[in-house]
């Protein structure tokens, strides 16, 4: 009885888990709190340098992704974006080790690569020659404050079903989201397809290599993909995908150019922002221009499709509270209030520890709260259960 | 609620329409059989209920389809979901989601149902369809029965009135079928649905029908009472056409029906010895394959376990077992193209002792009497002879040919002629005698086929006989079919029947996989029954065939404990009979 193994399997009431979460019900968090939270914390990452920080960051996702994510297959890939960071950080110093950009009379020599001589078109980039442990500190920095965003982004992946989320896109992107999910199941289907020819192929001792050979496999392979994708495409149709909504000519087009105006504002906007040079009227208010009428785009074109949504996620209390932390967190670290802006980004000329600022620490912690608003998961959904051969039996 | 008036379909390049001034009425709470076979317009019919002819497929539709007062022209097949709901052949391939509970929402999200109602709607189909405990299963790991359900209750929450089946089962095996339709007989008497139902395996569904809509073929639709359609449709479950051949009125058409009414059949036929249902050869053939201690494991589960099997020439052996017991692991670990964890296969090479003429035609007249058993006797075949995993390819192509599940799998070039030259330029290289090439082989097996016709272009039965010609090409002994009876009509089968019947009477041996009883009581002389990876059953087609109340074809069990397998069994010793009665 599978059943009964489920329910020992779970930790009981008592134990001091965090599971159990107090009075709370077991539920899954809107999506969308969860990537609230989470970029809005990458943003904050991006205001600092301080490693004191980051590492501090890396340990609050790891905290709250150990409280509260689920059995879901999805929800055990954290450890994939670890590795992606930890390459990030090494190819941001060997490329700095690599490309030495020279020494300062006052830096610490650590070691020296060989230099090869580039050309005279090439001088402005150096390969080889002395390496400072100033340059390589500040490519770790560096690198490591790429790494928190990079792993703030994977926090967001595994603490959120990508499924569900894809189904809080707006109504205009809808057909983006069917497809996604499509590919994504269609996608394990081809696999055994090509797995299945390549092995028939044996059966007529097909002698050629090389392009014959691919187009054996190839050719019954996209032909069963074709075949299938008419079959799901029928089957989709006669089960109501498409239905017309309201939408007419007139108010496709209007959609169309709001959404082309809104999404120039957005770009003048942020290169406002980015660049203290430009004037102030291109700035946050083209920002809002554009992301207003994007927004009246995404409403207008929604209305194309009509739809529901079977089981929708609440938004509760514990959303507002974790998206609210989150960005609690980020406008802490943008306003500089209580503490010296210096402190985010510590120098490294001369060399010296880096202290930890106060109030930035606490926003950060600040959003590690998400690891207790957030109500506990539900209990794991069976995804791995008895194989097919059982089913009969 | 359904109303075809004066319906012509003309598909794009045909000069022949499809269907000719259809006229048909179909009823509210209905179950209407549609019957005819491979390509006479089953599908076509079927589609123009919801409009998928011509909005999705092309083509031209004359006159006008009615569906609950809307009428198909001015629907397109989206806008008719709430009405009609689809059900395909292969489920898999109309799944939209992953999991079974967002797949039963997906149509009620389309047509923007509230979250109140949808949620209450999946609960009632999760417990009308009996799904209730796979809510939160993926869908590819489900049983082949359990995703069809899934499939019809995906459509069912959108509380269509009308459902359109196409061959819901002619990929499950029999418990699985039993499954499907029980659940589609229930929405019947229980919600009134009116249902459209195309099926191959008639003896499966047609208790159930309460109207057939018969497709004789020339684009004519004919439709009525069950009992008064198959009196004379040139398409018959084997109970009809033994009633048909002891003029039973009515036509009875459950088993339980058959039985009452065949009580004087039975004393007359206990009188008379009962024919054999094929003719026995006068000596076994020799042992041309054998395996010993087959093992094949997947992941460390085991598909196969130590199975022992001796295939001897001239014997065609049916390979029977519900989904997933290991028919398709064992030929493929017997052609030696298959994994294969421990074990021996020993196939006899070279065809030195005559090419078997000695075994028996294939007419009924073959000789009568009990059929003498066989037995499933040990190694008497020769140890000598070579292992099909240890050769290159070619050479295990010469000595065990197999069909895949998927023929198609094997045709990549554009015409008929390409693939059969091509075949011969494989097989010379490795069939020493040589002799026949596969347009020769091809004739034989299905005389007609147009050399310049695209592969995907031909029917079921046409695809697997290229196929199969392709693989003689290499003049292997001993041949091996998984499940070629998939998506095959009567007519097809019976087709199917004489080409292996020819192949065992040049000595070869043959395997066929297969979930259908019918077929296997008339095609094999043989039944091995395999479950979880283990041989169950081995032994003649009769003993093993009508010991199990689910194997056991319709005819075995009007007429039980006779031992008569098929009609044509009955009718060799009817008409002498009759005359006396």
């Amino acid at each position: 009885m599978p059943r009964t193994a489920a329910v020992k399997a779970r930790p009981p009431v008592s134990a001091p888990g965090p599971d159990t979460g107090g009075r709370r019900l077991p539920r899954t968090l809107h999506p969308l709190a969860w990537w609230i939270w989470a970029l809005a914390l990458a943003t904050a990452v991006s205001r600092t340098n301080n490693p004191l920080l980051l590492f501090l960051v890396l340990a609050v996702l790891g905290y709250v992704i150990t409280m509260r994510r689920t059995e879901a297959p999805w929800a055990r890939g954290f450890k994939y974006y670890l590795y992606l960071a930890l390459t990030v950080v090494a190819i941001r110093v060997v490329f700095r080790a690599v490309f030495a950009t020279g020494m300062r009379p006052t830096d610490h020599h650590l070691f020296s690569l060989p230099h090869i001589p580039t050309p005279d078109w090439y001088a402005g980039i150096q390969l080889g020659g002395p390496v400072s442990l100033e340059a390589l500190l500040s490519a770790a920095t560096d690198g490591l404050r790429l790494a928190c965003m990079l792993c703030c982004i994977g926090a967001a992946n595994t603490l959120a079903n990508p499924k569900r989320a894809l189904r809080v896109l707006p109504g205009a992107l809808y057909e983006l989201g069917v497809a996604v999910t499509v590919s994504i199941s269609v996608a394990p289907q081809l696999v055994q397809s090509v797995q299945r020819v390549a092995r028939a192929r044996r059966l007529r001792a097909g002698r050629n290599k090389g392009l014959k050979a691919l187009r054996s496999i190839v050719v019954p392979v996209l032909e069963d993909a074709l075949e299938r994708s008419l079959r799901l495409a029928a089957a989709m149709d006669s089960r109501g995908y498409g239905r017309a909504g309201s939408a007419t000519r007139g108010s496709r087009r209007l959609t169309g150019t709001l959404m082309l105006l809104g999404m120039c504002g957005l770009c003048a906007g942020a290169y406002g922002l980015l660049d203290p040079t430009a004037p102030k009227l291109l700035g946050l208010p083209a920002l809002a221009a554009g992301a207003v009428l994007c927004l009246a785009g995404l409403r207008l074109g929604g209305r194309r499709v009509t739809r529901t949504t079977y089981r929708p996620d609440p938004w509760r209390f514990a959303e507002w509270a974790v998206a609210s932390c989150g960005v609690l967190s980020a406008v802490l670290l943008f306003v500089n209030v209580g503490y010296d802006p210096a402190a985010l980004n510590p120098s490294i000329y001369p060399l010296s520890w880096p202290t930890l600022p106060l109030v930035p620490a606490a926003a950060v912690l600040l959003a590690g709260a998400a690891g207790f608003l957030a109500p506990p998961p539900g209990k794991p959904v069976p995804y791995v259960s008895a194989p097919r051969t059982e089913e009969a039996a | 609620m359904i109303t075809f008036d004066q319906v012509t379909v003309v598909y794009d390049g045909a000069d022949e329409p499809v269907l000719r001034d259809v006229n048909l009425v179909v009823d509210e709470g209905e179950l209407c059989l549609v019957v005819g076979h491979t390509g006479v317009g089953k599908s076509t019919l079927l589609g123009a209920v919801n409009g998928l002819v011509p909005h999705f497929t092309g083509g031209t539709l004359y006159g006008t389809v009615t569906v609950d007062g809307r009428t198909t022209a001015g629907h397109p097949p989206r806008e008719l979901a709430d009405v009609v709901g689809v059900v395909g052949q292969d489920p898999l391939d109309g799944f939209v989601t992953d999991t079974v509970e967002e797949e039963l929402a997906y149509a009620m999200e389309q047509l923007a149902i509230s979250p109140a109602v949808m949620r209450k709607r999946v609960e009632e189909t999760l417990d009308l369809l009996g799904l209730a405990d796979l809510r939160h299963r993926a869908l590819y790991e489900l049983s082949g029965g359990q995703q069809q359900r899934v499939a019809i209750g995906s459509v069912l929450t959108a509380h269509p009135r009308v459902l359109v089946l196409d061959e819901p089962t002619s990929a499950l095996d029999p418990t699985a079928a039993e499954e499907v339709l029980a659940a589609v007989t229930r929405l019947v008497h229980d919600l009134g649905v009116t249902v459209l139902l195309a099926e191959h395996r008639l003896e499966r569904v047609v208790q159930y029908a309460d109207r057939v809509i018969h497709l004789p073929g020339d684009g004519r639709v004919v439709s009525g009472p069950p009992a008064d359609i198959f009196a004379t449709s040139s398409i018959a479950p084997p109970i009809v056409e033994l009633g048909r051949a002891a003029r039973w009125s009515p036509l009875p058409l459950s088993v339980r029906d058959a039985r009452r009414a065949a009580a004087p059949l039975r004393t007359a036929l206990a009188a008379v010895p009962a024919p054999a249902v094929r003719p026995v050869p006068e000596e076994p053939g020799a042992a041309l394959l054998t395996a010993r201690g087959i093992t094949v494991a997947y992941r460390g589960v085991a598909a196969v376990r130590e199975v022992d099997l001796d295939l001897r020439g001239g014997e065609i052996t049916a390979l029977m077992g519900r989904n997933g017991s290991g028919k398709s692991s064992l030929l493929w670990a017997l052609q030696g193209s298959g994994p294969r964890k421990s074990g021996t296969v020993r196939v006899a090479s070279g065809n030195a002792d005559g090419t078997g003429g000695s075994v028996g035609g294939t007419g009924s007249g073959g000789s009568r009497g009990p059929d003498s058993s066989r037995g499933s006797g040990g190694s008497r075949g020769p140890a000598k002879g070579s292992d099909p995993k240890n050769l290159s390819a070619a050479e295990a192509r010469a000595l065990v040919g197999l069909v895949p599940q998927t023929p198609t799998d094997l045709l990549y070039l554009e015409s008929v002629e390409q693939e059969l030259d091509q075949a011969d330029i494989e097989s010379s290289a490795s069939a020493s005698d040589g002799g026949l090439t596969a347009r020769v082989i091809l004739d034989r097996l299905a005389p007609g086929i147009d050399g310049a016709a695209h592969p995907r272009d031909l029917s079921e039965g046409q695809k697997l006989a290229l196929v199969l010609a392709i693989q003689l090409t290499a003049a292997p002994r001993v041949l091996l079919l998984d499940e070629p009876t998939r998506g095959l009509d009567y007519r097809a089968k019976t087709q199917l029947i004489s080409m292996v019947d020819e192949l065992a009477a040049e000595g070869r041996s043959v395997v066929i996989s297969t979930h259908d009883v019918e077929f296997a009581a008339r095609a094999a002389d043989r039944v091995v029954v395999m479950a979880e990876g283990d041989i169950v059953a081995d032994g003649p087609t009769t003993e093993v065939i009508v010991a199990s109340p689910v194997f056991a074809p319709q005819v075995a069990k009007i007429l039980s404990p006779l031992p008569y397998l098929t009609v044509d069994q009955v009718t060799s010793v009817l008409p002498a009979e009759e005359a006396g009665a």
